[in-house]
């Protein structure tokens, strides 16, 4: 049965959020030694499988979904790409755990399970008219790619669109594809910075957020969005600040450990909120207080 | 103002600098192009001048036997290069390679030095800028030294 020709109200059928819905590995590609992007195309049989399938691949930018590897458990993953007219899941993360390790072994044509997506997205109607900074660190380039592809894919809607990315050495860059098109993008202006040079590396070695004062953009009419590391955000965020960006234009992607992914088990929980369901995408206001906080 | 103090007014080390003292710097300054490899000190070599960056990349390097030279990062467009003219015994602490065509302000630091000795209000003036810029060098480094994008699971 092609559950495609099929009209179905997806109002009608509500999907378990805790039941996951079965994906097929179309492709696997190793972006570095430990990071790795899958494909997924959806394989479920029923109604509710369709429906939850609509609602993944229809994700927003900055959303996430739980990945389940029969057998071994559920972690969350970024979603790298917006699913295009081959109407594919695309996820990128890095093998550091017992699960991510199961899930950089996957075959073409392997099963795993998906449930999504969660979370709150990247503002991308909120930048329209404005400036653009995007700030990546490491593999934090993962969840600010959908949003960097959504914005070039409108180019016009946008002012200065400013890709800052910082990565640990340059066999650590992600999306090496990528970065050369948005490089040649008129209209983008995009820097890499590795923390330790090679002698085959020509571009810049220095931390990320010291390319923060030499970017050209106006700070009244900016939008910024930040993903990698806490640390590398917090010291982002205050050279943003520095150049006067105030804290509700900039947005940052949290991360903690997760389980449930839909606020009721708490282990995600960031003072008072729920990276999971409040989260991941914040703007800085809202969790100023938080940030840095050891007992947090 | 003359074409170097304008360069020096308009380069971020110099911002608002007090004018009559970007007047008697850009007596002792010169606008240099550099081109890719050429080499502006070496480890250990006399540290006599101080450059500004206005547009460009050189690296900063060191070298350890068995490696060859490491790059320990790179310095570009707006920002400052050397400050061992202000600091005894006023030998470069790394060399300097130009990786990419430099456009640079490049200031005679001895004699700079002895202007901030004569003038107390000078070198404070500048020692203020100085000092913030090393901060920022310093916490760039210190970023560095956590290693934030490690693999946390490669980790022994």
């Amino acid at each position: 049965m092609i559950m495609e020709e099929i009209k179905y109200n997806p109002e009608a059928v509500k999907p378990d959020p805790m039941v996951p819905a079965i994906y097929r590995v179309e492709s696997f590609v190793n972006e570095t030694a430990d990071t790795f992007t899958v494909t997924l195309s959806p394989s479920g049989t029923t109604v509710a499988d369709w429906v939850a399938n609509q609602k993944q691949l229809d994700a927003a930018p900055g959303q996430f979904n739980m990945l389940y590897v029969f057998g071994m458990g559920e972690v969350p993953v970024s979603i790298s790409a917006g699913a295009d007219k081959n109407r594919l899941l695309t996820h990128t993360t890095r093998a550091v755990g017992a699960i991510t390790k199961a899930m950089s072994v996957l075959n073409v044509g392997d099963m795993v399970g998906v449930r999504g997506p969660f979370g709150s997205s990247w503002p991308v109607a909120g930048a329209k008219g404005k400036d653009v900074v995007l700030v990546a660190g490491g593999i934090g380039l993962a969840p600010l790619r959908p949003v960097i592809l959504a914005l070039l894919a409108r180019r016009s809607d946008f002012g200065r669109v400013v890709i800052l990315y910082g990565a640990r050495t340059p066999k650590d860059i992600i999306f090496s594809e990528d970065l050369k098109a948005w490089k040649k993008q008129p209209g983008v202006d995009l820097y890499i910075t590795v923390d330790r040079g090679t002698k085959a590396w020509r571009g810049s070695v220095g931390v990320v957020t010291r390319l923060i004062p030499q970017i050209i953009f106006d700070p009244a009419n900016t939008v910024a969005m930040l993903c990698g590391p806490e640390i590398m955000m917090h010291f982002t965020i205050d050279a943003l600040q520095k150049r006067g960006l105030s804290g509700n234009s900039i947005y940052v992607s949290m991360e903690r450990n997760m389980k449930c992914a839909v606020g009721l088990c708490g282990h995600c929980q960031f003072g008072q909120h729920f990276i999971c369901k409040d989260g991941p995408v914040f703007t800085y206001d809202k969790i100023a207080g938080l940030l840095r906080k050891p007992e947090i | 103002m003359k074409t170097l103090e304008l360069a020096l007014a308009k380069h971020p080390f110099f911002y608002n600098f007090p004018e009559e003292y970007l007047r008697s710097i850009a007596g002792q300054a010169q606008i240099v192009e550099y081109k890719e490899g050429d080499i502006l000190f070496n480890e250990g070599s006399d540290a006599r001048k101080f450059y500004l960056i206005v547009k460009g990349k050189v690296a900063l390097e060191t070298y350890a036997p068995g490696k060859g030279a490491i790059v320990l990062q790179t310095v570009e467009d707006g920002e400052m290069l050397g400050w061992s003219w202000l600091v005894a015994p006023y030998k470069y602490r790394f060399g300097a390679r130009v990786s990419h065509k430099t456009e640079m302000i490049v200031i005679n630091g001895e004699e700079l030095r002895r202007q901030c000795e004569n003038d107390p209000r000078l070198g404070y003036e500048l020692m203020k800028r100085m000092v913030h810029a090393i901060t920022f060098r310093l916490e760039q480094t210190r970023l560095l030294v956590m290693d934030v994008y490690a693999n946390r699971a490669n980790k022994k």
